[in-house]
């Protein structure tokens, strides 16, 4: 078995198993049901990509990142067990595959399970010249510059290709450790128990993660749609 | 002259992910939501940290792409024999 795999099949206590729809996909692919495969494909591979992203700036390399995620989830197949669910052993398999491509293409990496919450610099979710100072004395802390209120922007507004951009380059400006965990959660729907078992974190940590992430891309936003 | 107990909007931005995770204790919840009832920039960050986490859910592609499909369905061929 290949370190990738190894990794990827270390179990998890708490983790949900493999549910039987999975089970039967495994089974189904086993015994070489390429429709098997290609609904796996329709399931995962556009978030494979997108989550590799966070490691390797290329969309090509991306692209080579998760096939060769795919391969190790064929070469491993016959050894998996289904201790951890299915999805979480593919993701898995990607992010050792991802890692190690964003090592090889001298990218700096920061390793989910060393960051440590409250270890990087104090990073407030907002610049702390919007509010009062806390010597102010009628509204300590309370906004000097009050946010406006979004009700009234138009979806296809937000929606639109330039607010994406806008909304990619500040993802590709996060660490990678906050930019994992916002893809996953926000972009991809996970669940913060799939998160953190795939990614080999705590809750908090998770957490604070998302949270400055959110901020940041909160404010680009913000700041984007002022000029607007 | 703010009471000891209450959230300046400094410390309620921090708290704006525990909230919406559901992660704040029961204390900390009600002081947010009277917080937040009673100040309206407050009320427009949540509002914009919602939506900004709304337009995130819209980003993911719905489908692969025929061709990269295609491609990896040969690497099935292949492995299968």
């Amino acid at each position: 078995m290949t370190d990738l795999q190894q990794d990827a099949g270390r179990s998890d206590q708490a983790e949900q198993a493999t549910g039987e729809e999975e089970m039967r996909l495994i089974a189904a692919l086993r015994a070489g049901d390429e429709s098997a495969f290609a609904r796996l494909l329709d399931r995962y591979h556009n978030a494979l990509v997108r989550l590799a992203l966070v490691y390797v700036d290329d969309r090509a390399v991306a692209e080579e990142v998760a096939q060769e995620t795919w391969l190790g989830v064929l070469q491993g197949l016959g050894r998996f067990e289904g201790r951890s669910s299915l999805k979480t052993w593919i993701f898995r398999i990607l992010m050792n595959t991802a890692r190690t491509r964003g090592v090889r293409e001298a990218r700096t990496i920061a390793f989910s399970a060393l960051a440590v919450a409250g270890d990087d610099m104090d990073e407030p979710a907002v610049d702390p010249d919007r509010f009062l100072p806390p010597d102010h004395s009628n509204w300590p802390g309370h906004w000097a510059a009050a946010p406006s209120s979004w009700s009234q922007t138009p979806e296809q507004l937000l929606l639109s290709v330039e607010t994406r951009a806008h909304i990619d380059s500040a993802i590709a400006a996060l660490p990678p450790n906050q930019a994992e965990v916002m893809t996953l959660r926000d972009i991809d729907g996970w669940t913060s128990e799939e998160v953190c078992n795939v990614l080999g974190i705590t809750e908090t940590n998770q957490r604070v993660l998302l949270h400055r992430a959110r901020s940041k891309v909160r404010q680009a936003l913000e700041q984007y749609l002022s000029e607007k | 002259m703010q009471p000891a107990n209450e959230l300046t909007c400094k410390e309620l931005v921090e708290l704006v992910t525990d909230y919406l995770e559901g992660a704040l204790s029961e204390a900390d919840r009600r002081r947010f939501e009277a917080h937040i009832a009673g100040c309206s920039g407050c009320r427009n960050y949540l509002g914009q940290m919602q939506q900004t986490i709304s337009t995130l859910g819209k980003l993911a592609e719905e489908h692969i792409d025929p061709v990269a499909k295609e491609d990896l369905l040969s690497i099935f061929r292949n492995w299968r024999g």
